[in-house]
């Protein structure tokens, strides 16, 4: 089966700083797949020019066979690439179930005209973005919190509701940046359990960062470790592990 | 020649815009706020001189110390009860508007104390004017001493933020109050210098303002003010050799729009010209580039 | 649970256009009693005016999040299209109200094109720096208007930017736009009335498009404008959007402005810099975001130097005093802790933890 992302030879330079050199990745659908490296190495740079926020100085991303390479973020987001944010992005004085509406923008149309004059088809669509808001709301089990102010919930279920407004665009590749950031290890088991969960019922691909190695050992397939910008190894998640270049690189000599 | 003669009254008018400018772009590096009121200081400023000097008949160097020291006081005063309070509010638009308040208080209490009419403001400058190019040329005494003032200040002030201690001071809060902090700086003391050093500047730049173009009423800073500002904007806020250039090229810009083009227009073309400015480089001519971190 | 929420807005706008209609009924048996001077009365539309200049305001600064000081801008030239229309048309629409509501029509539709012809180049400038521009162009419309001529004749329309000889009328052609003169002998179709619904009518387009897709789109770039990207959200198009229904809005204030006058200018006290900031103190004092509030507040603030009169010379003095004293009670992260360590709710609260 064809990959569903296929990076090649992706490269950006801030300055003089090579921040990633020649990065290549493919990811089959359906696949978790890690991405791991010390702090600094350019992680989250590949999420940053995966999703259009940079624009790479070399190399080639498609997805799904289509090439995105140099596209804007709105339309790498519509060509199915969904993200969160290592630092949480929330939109914080809109409620949650608006956070995941929002999410659900482009899949639920009416016109700026309906929508102020009230019209049949306002009704129409708000009742069936709620009602699929709500779905995705109780998978994260935010249900109950859905008329809270985003800013109000507690920091693990922050990181929940991001993903499930990145899911709410209906994406085919999900990146999520240290998912496990700020958890403990009850929520991190809990969230292993979610990232299963979605990618299992949503039939989801899911590109990861994370420094939570149990996470990464749980549930990650297959990984690549990244160290100054550039691939230090890849492959299958317990031989990328037991690699003594990638021990080094963590640890240190 | 009378293009020579335009040049150089813009160079005058622009070099009061400078002085002006330098004190929005001071107040706006250290306390990332517009005060609005700074025009309005160098109404005080003036009104200061004009009561010193025309209605209680002292002598003109008094006169212009009482102002500076006047302003300075004012400025020092406004930080501290209107805008210290409001520092680290959760909206930065809170403190604008309480700067518009201060702005309005300014000028309502000169409006009471001097009344709406317009005083003939006497001229600070004694020195004759200069003819230049057998007569052609005139330079007027008010431009030669307002251009000098301009350089003076200018060279005075980069000395005094690249080689004094509180000027280096300054320059550290402007770029992280938190850690200017933990370095042992005194924060709180470093603005007040700050909103001293500007207020004082816009005294001076009051009275040379008023000695070129000499009515004054309680409204007579803000348009000057806001063409400050806008010439602070221009040169890329926070920067005070931009401060310079925004100021120059905004002065020489009103006055050959005016001369050449419509005098109506001019405050048009000067806010045109700003605007394709920001347009082409969003942080003005010399201002820094600040990139959002994802 | 989503019941209540529903309910919560529902009430939220409910109250707001009750408060509206029930001050209106309450104004209007003033009057019938005769118990409002006629100062009062006079100044009953220009209240509607601020109130829907507070109103729409609020769209761009509290939920789009963007400062604009040129809201003036977008209300001269409602104003001066509206007006101009009614000059034009005197003669030929003898129906007041149809007139009027065509004017109304005109106004917003030309301040919403300006806006739009303004916001896409400077809409992707942030902050203090958006702030400066829109005061320029607000400057810079104002400045237009005071050197535009326009003048009709058998042979139509005249244009000029110099004086009014310059038009070359014919003889029996008329002077419309008057450069700094404006335009006199606008009809007064303004009415209290009139300023009540038109303020009605601009909280349903506001609130309604708020509490809609395009609503949520406009906050979401507001709260997190690179989270709102990588949603597939299209920034320009709704900072468009917002920036430029405000702007039409502001046009129709000033339509409701200009007929109320019989001679329109374009000075530096109705359409200036002065008059953006006034309405931005509106916005910002009633609350940021809370239409609501920006009525409140500007029938308070426009009521007040009014009501402060009897203290003559002292009244605008007392005015930015009460300002200045609002913000710092209302912003000062100290007040705002002091203020929550002796609240009520916070007395009651430890009593009962203390059971």
């Amino acid at each position: 089966m064809a990959a569903l992302l296929e990076v090649k030879n992706l490269g950006i330079s801030f300055g003089g700083l090579r921040a990633v050199d020649d990065f290549e990745v493919s990811i089959k659908k359906g696949q978790l797949y890690g991405l791991i490296g010390p702090n600094g190495a350019g992680k989250t740079t590949v999420f940053n020019l995966l999703t259009g926020v940079y624009k790479p100085s070399e190399g080639m991303i498609s997805l799904d066979g289509i090439n995105i390479t140099g596209l804007k973020t709105i339309e790498i987001n519509r060509a199915g690439i969904a993200r969160t944010f290592q630092n949480i992005r929330l939109f914080k004085d809109l409620s949650v179930i608006d956070n995941v509406k929002a999410g659900l923008h482009n899949h639920y149309k009416y016109s700026t005209i309906e929508g102020i004059l009230r019209m049949p088809g306002y009704f129409k669509m708000e009742k069936e973005m709620t009602e699929k808001a709500m779905e995705l709301l109780s998978v994260f089990e935010l249900d109950e919190e859905a008329d809270y102010l985003a800013a109000n919930l507690p920091y693990g279920k922050q990181r929940k509701l991001e993903i499930a407004r990145a899911l709410a665009t209906e994406p085919k590749l999900l990146l999520l940046d240290e998912p496990a950031a700020g958890m403990n290890p009850n929520e991190t088991l809990e969230l292993m359990d979610t990232i299963r969960f979605v990618r299992d019922n949503f039939d989801m691909t899911i590109l990861l960062i994370e420094h939570d190695m149990k996470l990464v050992s749980g549930i990650c397939e297959e990984l690549t470790v990244l160290n100054f910008g550039r691939i230090l190894a890849q492959g299958p998640t317990s031989a990328v592990l037991n690699d003594p270049q990638v021990i080094t690189a963590y640890l240190g000599e | 020649m009378s293009f020579i003669s335009y040049l150089i009254n813009g160079i005058s008018l622009g070099s009061v815009y400078a002085i002006i400018a330098l004190g929005y772009t001071m107040v706006y590096g250290i306390a990332k706020m517009l005060n609005f009121a700074h025009g309005d200081v160098i109404m005080v400023g003036s009104f200061t001189i004009f009561f010193a000097v025309s209605m209680q008949g002292l002598p003109t160097a008094i006169g212009i110390v009482l102002s500076v020291i006047l302003c300075t006081l004012l400025g020092i005063a406004i930080e501290y009860i209107a805008y210290r309070p409001l520092r680290g509010a959760a909206s930065s638009l809170a403190v604008l508007i309480t700067a518009i308040g201060v702005s309005y208080f300014l000028q309502n209490m000169a409006l009471l104390i001097f009344g709406a009419n317009t005083k003939a403001f006497t001229s600070v400058v004694t020195i004759p004017a200069v003819k230049l190019a057998g007569g052609q040329i005139i330079i007027s005494g008010e431009t030669i001493v307002t251009i000098i003032s301009c350089i003076i200040i200018m060279i005075g002030l980069t000395l005094f933020i690249n080689k004094t201690k509180a000027g280096q001071a300054m320059l550290a809060v402007s770029e992280d109050k938190g850690a200017a902090q933990l370095m042992g700086i005194n924060v709180n003391a470093t603005i007040s210098l700050t909103f001293a050093i500007g207020s004082a500047l816009a005294a001076i730049a009051g009275m040379l303002l008023c000695s070129a173009y000499p009515s004054l009423t309680p409204y007579t800073g803000s348009m000057p003010g806001i063409k400050a500002f806008v010439a602070a904007v221009f040169g890329g806020i926070g920067s005070i050799p931009g401060a310079l250039i925004g100021g120059i090229v905004l002065g020489i810009i009103e006055i050959l729009s005016k001369a050449y083009i419509s005098s109506q227009m001019a405050d048009a073309i000067v806010f045109m010209v700003l605007i394709i400015v920001l347009l082409v480089k969003p942080t003005g001519i010399l201002g820094k580039k600040i990139q959002e971190k994802v | 649970m989503k019941k209540l929420k529903l309910s919560k807005t529902l009430k939220d706008n409910i109250l707001t256009y009750g408060m509206v209609i029930l001050a209106y009924i309450i104004m209007q048996i003033l009057i019938g009693t005769g118990n409002v001077s006629s100062l009062m009365q006079g100044l009953l539309v220009p209240l509607c005016v601020y109130v829907i200049l507070a109103v729409s305001l609020n769209l761009t600064v509290g939920i789009l999040g963007e400062l604009s000081l040129g809201h003036a801008g977008f209300m001269c030239v409602g104003a001066f299209t509206g007006a101009f229309f009614s000059k034009c048309m005197q003669d030929v629409i003898s129906i007041d109200l149809l007139r009027f509501i065509l004017a109304i029509i005109i106004g917003a539709v030309a301040a919403g094109i300006i806006g739009l012809l303004i916001g896409m180049p400077v809409l992707r400038l942030r902050g203090d720096y958006l702030a400066i521009v829109t005061l320029a162009f607000g400057e810079i419309i104002k400045n237009i208007i005071n050197v535009l001529y326009i003048g009709k004749d058998n042979n139509g329309f005249h244009f000029s930017l110099k004086d009014s000889l310059s038009l070359g009328l014919d003889e029996g052609g008329t002077v419309i736009i008057n450069g700094a003169q404006g335009i006199t002998g606008t009809p007064k179709d303004s009415t209290f009335t009139m300023g009540v619904i038109l303020i009605i009518i601009t909280l349903i387009i506001v609130l309604n498009l708020i509490h809609s897709r395009d609503g949520r789109a406009i906050m979401s770039i507001r709260d997190n404008l690179i989270a709102a990207e990588s949603i597939g959200i299209n920034i320009t198009k709704y900072k468009l959007m917002a920036f430029s229904i405000s702007a039409a809005l502001a046009g129709v204030a000033g339509v409701l402005y200009a007929h109320n006058l019989s001679s329109l200018m374009a000075t530096p006290k109705n359409f200036g810099y002065n008059m953006s900031i006034m309405i931005l103190v509106f916005v910002v004092l009633g609350g940021i975001g809370n239409m609501r509030g920006s009525i409140i507040s500007a029938v308070i603030l426009t009521l007040l130097p009014e009501l402060l009169r009897g203290l003559s010379n002292y009244r605008m003095l007392i005015y930015s005093i009460i300002l200045i004293a609002m913000m710092l009670f209302n912003w000062s992260p100290k007040l705002i802790q002091l203020r929550e360590k002796y609240s009520l709710k916070r007395l009651f609260k430890k009593t009962r933890e203390v059971q």
